[in-house]
């Protein structure tokens, strides 16, 4: 099993899936017990693979490869190194997490967590293939459980909104596979291996088209404005574990996507883009943040706070220093903590009030008590209070960005303010002032629900307080990249 | 070759030829037609076995029948096609125009058509010369009339036979005047001698090029290439359902054989006007499939533009004719037919249960009968190209072909194609899954429509997860 460990993590998942579409009608109820137990498992094995990980090595670990589709050059290649080992185990501690945060669900069990598993099996594989065309049918699969997900399961327009997604997405998608193909046939001999095609060199325009037909597939998925617009429907329509995974997990991909493929294949486009991304994320920043600010309902207030912390990651990656790459993988693997966390409580919420509105609240703080100090937490860390995640992260993209971007790193604290008065003010509407009477008889949150925030908020000061146990992982993978990438840069 | 020592290589077709007359005989004194359907499908299973790769070339017929490895491919697709579409009939409940079930009229008389109908296809992919190239499809049209017409008492039926039948001629007669200028102009009707012909004699290109096109009118309306389209939506909609689903694939692949020879064979020196041509078709095919095929609220019209809009992707392969293009052409083929047929196999089980093709009939059937709705899904999926299913890997060569040969605007064009395409595909799954069912009834289906729809999934499926044996397959066609 160690020698295959990556498969056994990414493929588990999917193998609890299929056995889920053979369990009985009658006996559905064990559906959401299988797929924990198999994603508990999943994420032991995370732990063993880190444990096993070498940090100091800046290579990639555990390789598997195999030809998978000798004529045309597609191999199954897994690996994991610093940049991507944060994410799989992102992704799984998520996963396992969202899944017993699904415990809500009642109809069609057996459909939901077939569906569940499959986007995990997804997401994980995203993560650790190395083969652009591996790479490129996780993505896929991806996508089509999310439809089902948000279209089956979600809120009032959930069809528009898992539509949307869908075709927003595929689009975006498909011109990277355009982009995955022009760069295969300028590759001698023909190869999909990220690896190889990292020690390519490509003509200018070239390399510049196709750093744009990636940008696509990617930004969109971040997303990055002016691609945004399916983020609202889509997160505000899913069923709670769902947005989760959509905020926590599916949004990092697009970011991820940049850092491993865009940025060590094509570091030259990716150093002429440079200044459009440093522009594109404080746009993000701070259009994200004001929409935030502007939200009346609870769920789209914090998919829209997603757009805004999403930018520091794109300004980190606009830094091209050792910081900045740090801080935006940090970020990457701290906002999905946060928003997941947040995303939950909402839910939690939501599974009570039947209500988002943040206006009709008011006062929980005196009858929900422990919730109250949860949100509180969840919030002061999405704001960036330093001792937490966020902080540390947020910094780092904007420290790494300082010496070349002043201006723009400047702009991007705008973002932390409005973050800061966007939080504070839903803390405000919600938690503080009289209590509605009509929520006097809420119950405070149980203990699965606490089971699936406490984990969140133990890494969550673990890693504002010592941020090394990531940064230990990261630095050694990003310096490499950047000293790579400097090579290549004129 | 003369006639006598051709026939060992030609048991396959003789096998088809024989069930066929026999089937047809014993119509007579046989009430129970499942039983000669049957006996139809153990005699493509019998021609089946006798289908040998060839290590050469082999004119047959004094080189009216040719026998390699390519017809040896099609020769396999066809016959995989025919055994598709009659397990799919053996299941097939028509409604009359009271809206009552009643049994498929003629139903001995129908396994025979089909039965000559993969002797048509056969001979389609085996003919290299244009004197053939037209009797087989005249041979496959007419066929295909009398199928399309079957369902005699169905106005429906009726008027998409007519249609069919004018559309059809007109595009013949072009493409035989074509033939007769490419004659005129070289003297010979073998494609081989016709491209020596005009290299040797060099007369007008204009008038070459004149020739060509004509043929490729009568060519592309039996591909429903854009702008000859027209009649398939009609066609595809009145024609009794298991026709609908084998004319989708099977005249439709055999076109694209006879298109890869015509210009393979005879054209290759005018690769690039042809190309120009073809790119420039190929991106109307599918933009107009696709855009049309948005508003479509039956099934079968639907499924009718999606395949229209699945031949411009073909098309791209052909336009560009590199060696992955040509390749990815196959490759396609054979994904789009499975993917298809299956598609067709999960209409047909369904229009037995309603009567009816209206796409809200399909409203909650996740939940009425799981393994259809998975099963139908799974096609869709293919057909919009998402991986890991067979749809994908035929789209990804067509692309890549695109890519290689640098034909940027058409991967371009294809591409938003292809997101498009993904809309309209959904609206059936949306039905499926998101709306919820009239009633909770579950729906029953005939054991040879479970085999059939059971092949074509597990096709899907293993041949998108292990593609490489089934490319290995193809590019030994193309040797």
């Amino acid at each position: 099993m160690l020698t295959n460990l990556l498969s056994w993590i990414v493929f588990s998942p999917l193998a609890a899936g299929l056995a889920i579409l053979f369990i009985p009608n009658s006996k559905a109820g064990w559906c959401k017990w299988v797929a924990t137990v198999v994603n508990g498992f999943a994420l032991v094995l995370g732990l063993i693979l880190l444990f096993q990980f070498n940090p100091q090595a800046a290579g990639i670990q555990f390789l598997e490869d195999h030809s998978w589709i000798p004529q045309i050059g597609v191999h199954y290649t897994l690996g994991v190194d610093g940049i991507s080992l944060p994410m799989v185990l992102l992704t799984l501690l998520l996963c396992f997490l969202a899944c017993v945060g699904s415990f809500g669900i009642k109809e069609r069990e057996k459909e939901y967590y077939f569906l569940y598993q499959l986007l995990t099996t997804g997401m994980l594989g995203t993560f650790t293939s190395l083969d652009l065309f591996l790479f490129y049918i996780f993505w896929e699969v991806v996508l089509v459980p999310m439809y089902f997900l948000i279209g089956i399961w979600g809120g009032p327009r959930k069809e528009y909104a898992a539509i949307k997604f869908f075709l927003y997405t595929l689009a975006g998608s498909l011109f990277m596979l355009l982009g995955i193909l022009a760069l295969y046939f300028h590759s001698e001999p023909h190869t999909f291996s990220m690896l190889e095609l990292g020690k390519v060199a490509y003509p200018r325009v070239f390399g510049q088209l196709v750093f744009m037909a990636f940008f696509l597939g990617f930004a969109i998925k971040v997303p990055i404005f002016p691609f945004h617009t399916w983020l609202p429907d889509a997160h505000v329509e899913a069923p709670t574990p769902i947005s989760v995974l959509l905020a926590g997990i599916l949004l990092k991909m697009g970011t991820y996507g940049f850092l491993r493929i865009s940025y060590p294949i094509l570091p030259e486009a990716s150093y002429w883009f440079r200044p459009a991304m440093g522009i594109l994320a404080v746009v993000n920043i701070i259009y994200g943040g004001f929409v935030a600010l502007a939200q009346k309902d609870f769920k789209k207030m914090i998919a829209n706070s997603s757009v805004s912390h999403m930018g520091f990651i794109l300004l980190g990656l606009a830094a091209f220093t050792t910081d900045g790459f740090n801080g935006a993988v940090l970020q990457m693997f701290s906002h999905g903590m946060i928003t997941g966390g947040l995303f939950l409580l909402v839910g939690v919420l939501y599974d009570r009030a039947h209500l988002r509105d943040l206006d009709a609240f008011g006062g929980l703080g005196a009858r929900m008590t422990v919730y109250s100090g949860i949100l509180t937490y969840f919030s002061l860390a999405s704001l960036g209070l330093p001792g937490l995640s966020g902080f540390v992260s947020e910094f780092l993209c904007l420290l790494g960005t300082f010496p070349t971007y002043k201006t723009l790193t400047f702009l991007s604290l705008i973002g932390i303010i409005l973050a800061a008065t966007y939080l504070l003010y839903m803390i405000q509407r919600v938690l503080l002032g009289a209590l509605n009477p009509r929520w006097s008889q809420l119950p405070d949150i149980n203990g699965r629900e606490i089971f699936t925030l406490a984990p969140l908020m133990v890494l969550i000061l673990v890693v504002g307080i010592y941020p090394k146990i990531i940064l230990n992982y990261l630095t050694p993978a990003l310096t490499t990249l950047l000293t790579q990438m400097g090579n290549l840069i004129p | 070759m003369d006639a006598v020592t051709s026939l060992p290589h030609f048991i396959p077709e003789l096998i088809l030829l024989g069930t066929a007359f026999a089937v047809l005989l014993l119509d007579l004194w046989i009430p129970q037609k499942k039983a000669l359907a049957i006996l139809g499908l153990l005699g493509i299973g019998a021609s089946f076995a006798f289908v040998r790769y060839p290590s050469e070339s082999l004119p047959l017929f004094f080189n009216f029948f040719v026998v390699d490895p390519f017809s040896f491919f099609f020769k396999i697709a066809a016959l995989g096609i025919v055994a598709l579409t009659l397990l799919g009939s053996l299941a097939y409940q028509p409604w009359n125009s009271e809206g009552k079930p009643e049994p498929l009229p003629y139903s001995g008389e129908y396994t025979v058509l089909f039965l000559f109908m993969a002797f048509g296809l056969i001979l389609m992919g085996s003919s290299t010369n244009l004197l053939m190239i037209f009797l087989s499809i005249e041979f496959v049209s007419i066929l295909s009339y009398l199928l399309t017409g079957f369902l005699k008492k169905n106005p429906r039926s009726k008027e998409a036979a007519l249609k069919y039948l004018l559309f059809g001629s007109v595009s013949s007669g072009v493409m035989l005047y074509g033939m007769s200028i490419l004659f005129g102009l070289t003297g010979q009707i073998d494609l081989a001698l016709i491209r020596d012909g005009i290299a040797q004699n060099a007369p007008p290109q204009a008038l070459v090029l004149t020739s060509l096109l004509f043929i490729l009118v009568g060519l592309g309306f039996k591909i429903s290439m854009a702008p000859f389209h027209m009649w398939a939506p009609d066609v595809y909609e009145g024609a009794p359902t298991p026709v609908t689903g084998f004319l989708t694939v099977g005249p439709k692949a055999l076109g694209f054989a006879v298109i890869l020879r015509v210009l393979g064979t005879g054209f290759p020196e005018l690769q690039m006007e042809w190309s120009a041509v073809l790119s420039a078709l190929s991106m109307l095919t599918m933009t107009i499939g696709n855009v049309i095929a948005i508003s479509q609220t039956n099934i079968k019209r639907l499924l009718a533009y999606s395949s229209i809009a699945q031949a411009g992707y073909i098309l791209m392969g052909l336009a560009v004719s590199n060696e992955i293009g040509i390749v990815g052409v196959l490759v396609y083929l054979i994904a789009y037919a499975l993917t298809n047929l299956g598609a067709f196999l999960c209409v047909i089980s369904v229009s037995n249960h309603f009567g009816t093709d209206e796409i809200d009939s399909y409203a909650g059937l996740g939940q009425r009968s799981p393994f259809l709705a998975f099963a139908l899904t799974l096609f869709l999926l293919s057909l919009a190209g998402i991986p890991p299913l067979v749809g994908f890997i035929g789209k990804f060569f067509v692309f890549a072909s695109a890519i290689q040969g640098r034909f940027f605007t058409l991967a371009i064009v294809a591409a938003l194609n292809s997101a498009v395409a993904a809309f309209y595909y959904f609206k059936v799954v949306r039905q499926m899954y998101l709306v919820p069912a009239p009633t909770a009834e579950p729906l029953s289906h005939p054991v040879s429509l479970w085999i059939a729809l059971i092949v074509t999934l597990a096709g899907i499926i293993i041949l998108g997860l292990v593609p490489s044996p089934f490319i290995t397959f193809v590019e030994r066609a193309l040797i």
